[in-house]
C-alpha cells in the first residue's frame, strides 16, 4: 500500500506533472511566476486548496452522489463546493490565522477558477483512486504545481537581464522557456515505473 | 442600419480582432491540452462554442433578475449545466471524441473566455448581442484551435484531421478519416504531439499574431495581470495579483 501510494505521488509530482504535462493551471503559471515569492505564495494556496478540495469532495461524491445515481451532477457539485471552500476558507484565515491568511490570502479568490483544483478532483473520480490515494494524488499534484513554478520562476528571473528578439519579447519567449522546461520533465518518463513498477 | 452594423461587429470582433486565444491570451490550459490533433481541437471548439452561446443567452436574459452580488456563483451554476448537457451528449453521440477530450471535457465550466464573455459582455448586453458575441468568440477559439493542432498534428503525427471520423460519427458512417502527409508519416516529430510542443507552437502562434498586429498598430497580445482576470471586477482584492503595481508599491 506505501508502496502504491508512493508512486501515485511521484508519477503526480514528476511523469504526470499538472501543469508541464495535463496543461492544468497554467493561467497563474504564467501569469503569477514572475518573482519567486509570488510563485511559492500562490504554489502554497493552490496545495492547500487542492488537498482541502479533494478531502471534501471525495464523500461527497461517494455517499452522495454515487449512493443515488447522481453521477451525473459530478461537475456542477465539484465547482459549487470549490467555490463555497475557497469562500470559507478566506473568512476562517481571515479571522483566526492572520499570518496564514496574509500569506496566502490574496491568491485565493484566483483559485476557485483554476483548472487545477477542478481537474484534480475529477481526476481522482476519472481514475477510481480511494480516499487515501486522491488525497496523496491531490499532494503529489500541489507540490508537482509548486516545483514547476518555482522551477520556471527562475529561468524567467534570469531571462529578464537576456537579449530577446523583438517578436519574441514578452509572451512568446515564455512560452518557449516553458516549452523548455517542459522538456526537462520529460526526462522522467518511465522513472517512476522502473523505481515501484 | 447603426445597429445592424454594431451586431455585426459583436459576431466579427471575436474571430480575429479579439481573438479570444491569440488576442485574449485566455484559455491557455485547453488549447494547450486538446491541440495535439486535429479533430479533437474542432470537437473541443463546437463544445466550448455550444456552452458559450447557451450561456451567454441565458445570463443575458437574466441579467435583471440576478443580484449582482451573487452573479458569479450563479454564472458558474449556468456554465456548469451546460457543460452537463454537453458532457451527455458527447457521451451518446460521440463517445470516442468524448474518451480523447477526458477531462478537459468538464473543464470547460473553469475555462476564463466563458465567464470572461459572461462578466464582460453578457451581463450588460441584450440576449441577441450576446448570442453572436458567443457566436463569434466560439468561432474565433475554434479557429485559434484549428490552426495551432494543425501545425502540431502535421509535425507531430503526419497526419491531417486522423479520427474525424470519429466526429462525423454524428451524421453516419464515413470513410473518410483523415490524410497522412507523405515524409513526415515515417518520420514525425513526435515531440510536437508532447507537451513541450504544444508550448512552442503556441508562443510561435502568439509572436506571429503580435507581429501582424504590430504592423496594424494594434496593442501586443500580453497577460495583463488582474486586467485580464474574469474576475477581476468580484475579487476583493483588485490589483494584489498584478505584480508591477506590487513592485510599485513595495
Amino acid at each position: 500500500m506505501t508502496k502504491l501510494l508512493l508512486s501515485v505521488l511521484m508519477t503526480a509530482i514528476l511523469t504526470n506533472n499538472f501543469v508541464l504535462a495535463k496543461f492544468l493551471g497554467i493561467c497563474p503559471f504564467l501569469g503569477v511566476s514572475k518573482k519567486l515569492k509570488t510563485a511559492a505564495g500562490m504554489s502554497l494556496a493552490v496545495i492547500f486548496v487542492m488537498v482541502l478540495a479533494t478531502a471534501v469532495t471525495y464523500p461527497i461524491n461517494k455517499y452522495l452522489l454515487v449512493n443515488n445515481g447522481l453521477e451525473y451532477l459530478q461537475t456542477i457539485v465539484f465547482i459549487l463546493v470549490i467555490a463555497a471552500l475557497v469562500q470559507l476558507v478566506e473568512i476562517v484565515l481571515k479571522k483566526y490565522m492572520k499570518p496564514l491568511y496574509n500569506a496566502l490570502g490574496i491568491y485565493l479568490p484566483l483559485i476557485t477558477t483554476n483548472c487545477a483544483v477542478l481537474g484534480v478532483v475529477l481526476l481522482n473520480v476519472d481514475n477510481g483512486y480511494n480516499f487515501a490515494m486522491s488525497m496523496v494524488n491531490s499532494l503529489g499534484g500541489g507540490l508537482g504545481f509548486m516545483l514547476a513554478m518555482i522551477m520556471f520562476a527562475g529561468v524567467r528571473e534570469r531571462m529578464e537581464s537576456c537579449d530577446i528578439p523583438k517578436a519574441l519579447q514578452g509572451l512568446p519567449i515564455t512560452l518557449i522557456a516553458a516549452s523548455l522546461t517542459s522538456v526537462s520533465f520529460l526526462g522522467f518518463t518511465g522513472v517512476v515505473e522502473s523505481i515501484f513498477g | 442600419m447603426a445597429e445592424k452594423k454594431s451586431l455585426r461587429h459583436e459576431f466579427t470582433k471575436g474571430i480575429v480582432e479579439e481573438n479570444p486565444v491569440l488576442r485574449l491570451v485566455l484559455g491557455t490550459c485547453p488549447t494547450l491540452a486538446v491541440s495535439t490533433s486535429v479533430s479533437s481541437a474542432i470537437g473541443m471548439g463546437i463544445a466550448a462554442t455550444i456552452v458559450l452561446v447557451c450561456s451567454n443567452i441565458v445570463i443575458s436574459a437574466l441579467r435583471k433578475v440576478i443580484p449582482s452580488k451573487v452573479r458569479i456563483p450563479a454564472y458558474i451554476v449556468i456554465i456548469a449545466s451546460f457543460v452537463t448537457m454537453i458532457q451527455l451528449l458527447f457521451k451518446a453521440y460521440v463517445p470516442a471524441l468524448d474518451s480523447a477530450l477526458g477531462v478537459y471535457l468538464p473543464l470547460i465550466v473553469v475555462n476564463c473566455i466563458i465567464l470572461g464573455r459572461a462578466e464582460a459582455f453578457a451581463s450588460k448586453n441584450t440576449v441577441i448581442a450576446s448570442a453572436l458575441d458567443g457566436i463569434g468568440m466560439g468561432f474565433g477559439f475554434t479557429a485559434a484551435l484549428f490552426l495551432i493542432s494543425t501545425v502540431r498534428e502535421i509535425l507531430g503525427s503526419g497526419t491531417f484531421l486522423a479520427g474525424i471520423k470519429d466526429l462525423l460519427a454524428v451524421f453516419g458512417d464515413f470513410s473518410f478519416n483523415g490524410f497522412k502527409i507523405p515524409f513526415i508519416s515515417e518520420n514525425p516529430m513526435i515531440i510536437f504531439v508532447l507537451a513541450p510542443g504544444g508550448f512552442f507552437v503556441f508562443g510561435i502562434m502568439i509572436a506571429l499574431s503580435n507581429r501582424i498586429a504590430g504592423k496594424k498598430g494594434k496593442k501586443k497580445a500580453e497577460l495583463r495581470g488582474c486586467e485580464a482576470c474574469p474576475m477581476a471586477k468580484s475579487c476583493s482584492m483588485v490589483g494584489s495579483c498584478d505584480e508591477n503595481k506590487e513592485e510599485a508599491q513595495a
